[in-house]
């Protein structure tokens, strides 16, 4: 089986960036589950519309650990706006590539962090945003299939 | 430090092993099937190789097969007993529900063939009960098959009870013991059984070589057809490097036995009490009693199998983890599920093989490790 993670992978599995929680939260949201093997737990500050801190818990591999590491890394200081437009295409790309059954592991992550979002948003009291934001969510669902295969990024290093 | 614990998996070469295989593969390369003194020469030490495994397992010399493997081995026993005796009326074939996958999926493929799979439950420990195949058993019953000793948490089976009870009913039965030795004495006349399966590089020989034990009057087809070797079971030219290995490695496994038994023993008991000592809920998977000295599965608590053993392997340490996020199928051990492991519980797990060449030094060092590595991963799990 081939499981070759990148060194970028590696680095951010072994030294994760933004591990831990928020005690007072603006948006917190819970993914994923231990019987699936791995949940992801987001913790979100926001201030004027701009994440200002971002972190999380992991019980999941070390790509979930390293995808979720570098994705708070990148949303960091993001508006909320262009924080939901954040891909796991982006994802894959900003580590290098990911094996290809370690896909779902970024989809997982991005998938978390929106949630976190709209809890946000709902707590804001924007609830049309909230539906829109589940419509993207499932968007996104569809679209891994069809770009799994034209996503290349498992190279061999 | 480099730590190889995953001797379930494979094991390295013995050099002893190899200084034996190495003239077949350059000098002595002639064809067991050719008659002239080359291949005569080679025959000869076919014949040798299964003189003496069949000295070592207590089996008629006729009755041995070599194939490629334990797979190989598995699927031929299973596929071609149940394809020899399509015609007759017992239908149904049963194996434990812990066996390998080669063995599940051999068995699950001959459903097309009017089959019936059934399987025999493991208890929390990881032991087929005799009681569990009485009740499952009936006169209906081709085969059934169970694993000496289990791959994923070492626990031993008494084949011979199981045997018996099969035999009662007019069934005939098969063992892979490929993580057997030289664990238990494989005496194939005092175990009763009908087939067996084994594997070199379980067991320091070379990979790509296994054997087939069939009882020889039980009537068989062959999967691979061709030039007749093996006695019409098993064709293909001899690997003969490899069977020279494998009758080697498994000499050598059983001479060595007994001191290496004491020794493997002690370090998986220092190494589990050292475990236990030195990181907080780590639990034992299956029957610490009847469990191979080889074999340690065990749980960490609130983090995730596929991330320490990636941890550790960072450190030089190699291990096994049945985890979902290891799997090409991203699913967890079903050996786990069986044997009633709680669902959270299922990625947690991780499988320390010892084996021939490991030492109380590298143990300790594994200890260290993983000790950073638990704390390291533990400290930032949403589960408490």
């Amino acid at each position: 089986m081939s499981l070759n993670y990148t060194k970028k992978t590696l680095e951010h599995f072994l030294r994760p960036k933004n591990i831990g929680k928020i005690v007072h939260p603006d948006g917190y949201a819970q993914i994923g589950n231990m019987v699936c093997g791995d949940q992801l737990d987001f913790f979100l500050k926001v201030k004027e519309g701009k994440i200002i801190d971002v972190k999380f818990l992991s019980f999941g591999c070390a790509s979930n650990i390293a995808t979720a590491s570098i994705l708070t890394e990148k949303v960091k200081g993001m508006t909320i706006e262009q924080a939901k437009k954040y891909a796991w295409q982006e994802v894959v790309d900003d580590l290098g590539g990911l094996p290809k059954q370690k896909l779902h592991c970024s989809v997982m992550a991005v998938q978390g962090l929106k949630k976190a979002i709209s809890d946000y948003e709902e707590k804001q009291q924007v609830l049309p945003k909230v539906k829109k934001t589940k419509k993207k969510e499932e968007k996104t669902k569809k679209k891994i299939s069809v770009k799994k295969s034209s996503l290349k990024k498992t190279k061999k290093k | 430090m480099r730590v190889y614990l995953d001797n379930a998996a494979t094991t390295p070469l013995d050099p002893r092993v190899l200084k034996k295989m190495l003239p077949y593969f350059t000098e002595k390369f002639g064809n067991p099937a050719s008659i002239h003194a080359l291949g005569q020469e080679a025959f000869i030490a076919l014949e040798e190789a299964r003189e003496k495994v069949a000295n070592i397992l207590k089996a008629p010399k006729d009755s041995l097969v070599f194939t490629s493997g334990a797979t190989e081995s598995n699927n031929f026993i299973i596929r071609g007993l149940a394809l020899a005796n399509k015609n007759e009326k017992r239908k149904r074939i049963i194996i434990s529900a812990i066996e390998h996958p080669c063995v599940r999926e051999a068995a699950r493929r001959l459903m097309v063939a009017g089959y019936t799979i059934d399987y025999v439950p493991a208890n929390k420990e990881g032991i087929v009960t005799a009681k569990a195949l009485e009740n499952l058993i009936g006169d209906d019953v081709l085969l059934v098959s169970v694993m000496m000793v289990n791959n994923e948490i070492g626990t031993i089976q008494d084949i011979k009870k199981l045997a018996t009870i099969a035999h009662r009913f007019g069934a005939y039965f098969h063992s892979d013991a490929v993580q057997a030795v030289p664990y238990l004495n494989i005496d194939i006349k005092a175990l009763k059984v009908d087939f067996l399966s084994l594997s070199a590089h379980k067991f320091y020989g070379p990979k790509g070589v296994g054997l087939a034990y069939i009882n020889p009057d039980i009537k068989m087809q062959a999967l691979i057809v061709g030039g007749g070797q093996e006695n019409n079971l098993r064709s293909g030219t001899h690997n003969l490097p490899g069977i020279i290995g494998l009758s080697e490695a498994l000499y050598l496994a059983y001479r060595e036995r007994d001191e290496y038994l004491k020794r493997i023993s002690k370090l998986q008991k220092y190494f589990w009490e050292k475990l236990k000592q030195e990181i907080p809920e780590v639990l034992i998977n299956g029957s610490w009693e009847k469990r191979v000295p080889a074999n340690l599965n065990v749980r960490f608590r609130y983090i995730e199998g596929e991330a320490i053993l990636m941890d550790l392997s960072q450190k030089g340490i190699c291990v096994s983890t049945g985890s979902a996020c290891s799997a090409s199928d991203l699913r967890a051990s079903y050996v786990l599920k069986e044997i009633g492991l709680d669902k959270n519980y299922l990625n947690s797990n991780i499988r320390f093989s010892f084996g021939r060449f490991t030492t109380k030094a590298e143990l300790d060092y594994t200890i260290k490790a993983l000790k950073q590595t638990v704390k390291r991963l533990r400290a930032f799990s949403p589960i408490n």
